[in-house]
């Protein structure tokens, strides 16, 4: 490889792409030319940074500067000052929102120093489209070191030594998963890794597999040798089409090198990887569903058993692991067991990567140690919460999760101590709320979404649910009483106690945790029909404040509906029952007259 | 591309790609190596910074010292361009002046390797903003 004084690490993630990130490095490359510092500086495209927020992300190395936001008309300036002079680009440098000071380079940025990446090791670090940037960072040397020195069995220990999890939401420990299906004798089994990933807000996965694709077919080959599997087939929802082409890219890179494909490296491993489209569902995401579903047949599942480690795609033993599960697989063969069970809390070792939406400051993907505690994420790594506003809640684990309030800030988190306070690890999104998210719309949201994804095979999720929302509209709309409130207590009980598979039996989750927490919320809306938050439109009251008010007839021209009358300078009045709620007075108001309840 | 076929392989091709990742490994650590910042103003590149520069990566490289090369901006020191200024972890950073790549070798063999101090130190008499409490 050549030697370069100076790499230019560019954002390739989807949402750096988005503003113009292929541009910026075609820029960059332009202007680098122009110069004649081709032989000086190479710009590198890489996976994901995590700080979404910013993007697009262009960071200087050796020197760490991390530029943010960078436009392709600011390329010019920082080959010209940066690269050419040493001068940082001040104006493009990220800026501490609490002391205002430009920070010079990420290692002093509070969003880096927190954590800790192990299965984001190199997303934001090589080209995921070249596989001697993956090599010359320790990158197959695990698969290497099992094929070499490691029989099937001592494999899996070293897994079930590590305390691996599985991080796509149930937490169940990998080396015993793998220790099954090793033991379940067929002529042919195969590795599956599921990257169907759908909880809303949750980008971890497409991250991992845009970043460092290396990383998860290492791991899928490491998996296959262990249990005893030739074929490797990646479930990849066809939405993320950035993630197909780059780890198609991978897997003909590493068949190219002999590192897929008939004896791996002399030692006789046959191992190669196929894709399987998915459509998007969530559902799919479900291990039975996401088997039936590359068979061709409707995605739906199955009751368990037979595992799909005993009878799994086309009836065979099947090992389902998920993206972010399989990224830590080569980093604890390299570092050894030891080292990684060291990181974490006692039942929940290592890291878990989570992606931070919502009212948050520095919306992007994180990983950080578990026994991390919400406080930590919430205020050190992402920054507080938006235009200081007050914290209220963050809903971990997506639609089958709950949420967390102001009293468990201090929680250490890991799988257990988040399903003790109601919640779950899921597969690590995390959507903080504020003051003015209303809890009773944050769950119809949930339910809106599980009904629209529920597959309709049992009951109590197809019907149950769709009762659930239905009561949870009713109640956002006014018109809801205190026995709907027990109405939606024990149905989602019957719920969780009667669906099929985990999508049905955890749907009800975000409602029961709400109402758990936020119980006044609830009794407001039914009684006194006021919504604290003020999200619930159906429960505002639009009133004029006749003292204030002019008659200036500004409200009167701005309402939509015509619910506002009056005679010139004189107080105006509001229609409540054709009043639509729509708030379109109440901008227009120079007067403060319009009064919101 | 060459086919890996055996451990040995595998093993070979990456210590032929190491050099190349190798300057992005040693910013993940910073505060753990030798900074070496090259003042690389106008003036500084008039003198010949960039050739300086280039004499310090190869040394490093070939001699497999960790150290990182960065350039900086002009230090002030217009007088005694080049200019270059060596962080050694724990110790307070020192600047030399007139430095062409004999001297740069010169510096990377007493001062950074065995501690000593040549010729040439330019007195530290400012203080940076970072630096004040």
């Amino acid at each position: 490889m050549a030697q370069y004084k100076m790499h230019l690490l560019v954002c390739g993630g989807t949402g750096c792409r988005a503003s113009q990130s292929e541009e910026i490095l075609k820029t960059l490359n332009a202007e680098i030319k122009n110069l004649g510092l081709e032989n000086d500086a190479q710009v590198v495209m890489t996976g994901c940074f995590g700080f979404c927020e910013k993007g697009p992300i262009v960071k200087i190395i050796p020197d760490n500067t991390f530029y943010t936001q960078v436009k392709v008309e600011d390329c010019a300036e920082i080959v010209r000052e940066h690269i050419l002079k040493g001068r940082k680009v001040k104006r493009l440098l990220y800026e501490d929102p609490e002391t205002k000071k430009h920070i010079e380079d990420s290692k002093h940025m509070g969003f880096y120093q927190k954590q800790l990446r192990i299965a984001l090791r190199n997303c934001g670090f090589i080209d995921p489209e070249n596989i001697n940037e993956y090599i010359a960072r320790d990158g197959y040397s695990a698969i290497a070191k099992v094929l070499g020195d490691m029989s099937q069995e001592e494999a899996i220990d070293l897994i079930k030594k590590s305390g691996l999890r599985g991080r796509g939401g149930g937490g169940f420990p990998t080396g015993l998963k793998w220790e099954i299906a090793l033991k379940n004798k067929a002529d042919q089994k195969y590795v599956v890794c599921n990257a169907d990933e759908g909880d809303p807000g949750a980008f971890m996965d497409r991250s991992i597999l845009e970043g460092d694709p290396h990383s998860v077919i290492e791991a899928m080959a490491i998996c296959g040798y262990c249990i005893g599997a030739s074929n490797g087939l990646v479930y990849i929802r066809a939405e993320y089409p950035l993630a197909i082409k780059r780890l198609q890219i991978a897997i003909k890179q590493a068949r190219e090198v002999g590192l897929l494909g008939k004896d791996i490296m002399g030692t006789g491993f046959d191992f190669d990887i196929k894709l399987k489209f998915g459509a998007g569902a969530f559902v799919c995401g479900e291990e039975t569903a996401l088997i039936h579903s590359m068979e061709g047949l409707r995605g739906e599942p199955t009751v368990k058993p037979p595992f799909p480690a005993q009878k799994g795609f086309l009836g065979k033993p099947t090992n389902v692991n998920n993206v972010e599960t399989l990224a830590n697989v080569p980093a604890i063969f390299n570092k050894g067991a030891d080292w990684y069970s060291k990181i974490g809390t006692e039942k929940s070792k290592g890291t878990k990567v989570f992606a931070l939406a919502g009212k948050i400051n520095n919306v992007g993907l994180i990983e950080v140690p578990m026994g991390i505690t919400l406080r930590e994420i919430i205020f050190e790594i992402g920054g507080g919460i938006k235009n200081g506003k007050k914290f209220k809640a963050v809903q971990t684990g997506g639609p089958s999760g709950g949420c967390l309030t102001e009293k468990h800030l201090d929680i250490p988190i890991d799988y257990d101590n988040l399903l003790a306070v109601g919640s779950m690890m899921g597969s690590g999104g995390m959507i903080v709320m504020d003051e003015d998210d209303c809890m009773v719309a944050m769950a119809k949201f949930y339910l809106e979404f599980t009904v629209g994804e529920s597959c309709g095979k049992c009951a109590p999720c197809r019907i149950g649910n769709k009762r659930l929302h239905e009561t949870l509209e009713k109640i956002c709309a006014g018109k809801g009483t205190e026995d709907d409130l027990d109405y939606l207590q024990n149905l989602s009980r019957v719920i969780k106690d009667t669906a099929l598979c985990g999508l049905g039996q955890t749907s009800p989750n975000p409602v029961l945790s709400t109402m758990e927490h936020f119980y006044d919320e609830y009794l407001a809306h039914v009684r006194e029909r006021i919504c604290v938050a003020g999200q619930c439109k159906a429960l505002k009251l639009y009133t004029i404040i006749a003292d204030k008010c002019t008659g200036c007839t500004a409200c009167t021209r701005a309402c939509p509906v015509g619910a506002i009358t009056g005679e010139k300078r004189q107080p105006h009045v509001i229609d409540a029952d054709k009043c639509i709620r729509c708030g379109a007075c109440f901008d227009k108001c120079k007067f403060s007259a319009i009064h919101v309840q | 591309m060459n086919k890996i076929k055996s451990l040995d392989d595998l093993r070979k091709m990456r210590l032929d790609l190491e050099n190349g990742m190798d300057i992005r490994e040693k910013s993940n650590s910073p505060e753990s190596l030798v900074q070496i910042r090259v003042a690389m103003a106008t003036c500084g590149i008039a003198a010949g910074a960039r050739t300086v520069m280039n004499a310090l990566i190869e040394k490093i490289e070939k001699e497999k010292i960790p150290a990182v090369v960065t350039q900086g901006g002009c230090m002030g020191y217009c007088y005694a361009e080049p200019t270059i200024e060596v962080r050694v972890p724990g110790k307070d950073p020192v600047v030399f002046g007139n430095v062409d790549a004999k001297v740069a070798a010169e510096i990377v063999d007493k001062y950074i390797k065995k501690g000593e101090l040549i010729d040439g130190v330019i007195p530290t008499n400012y203080q940076t903003i970072n630096e004040q409490k």
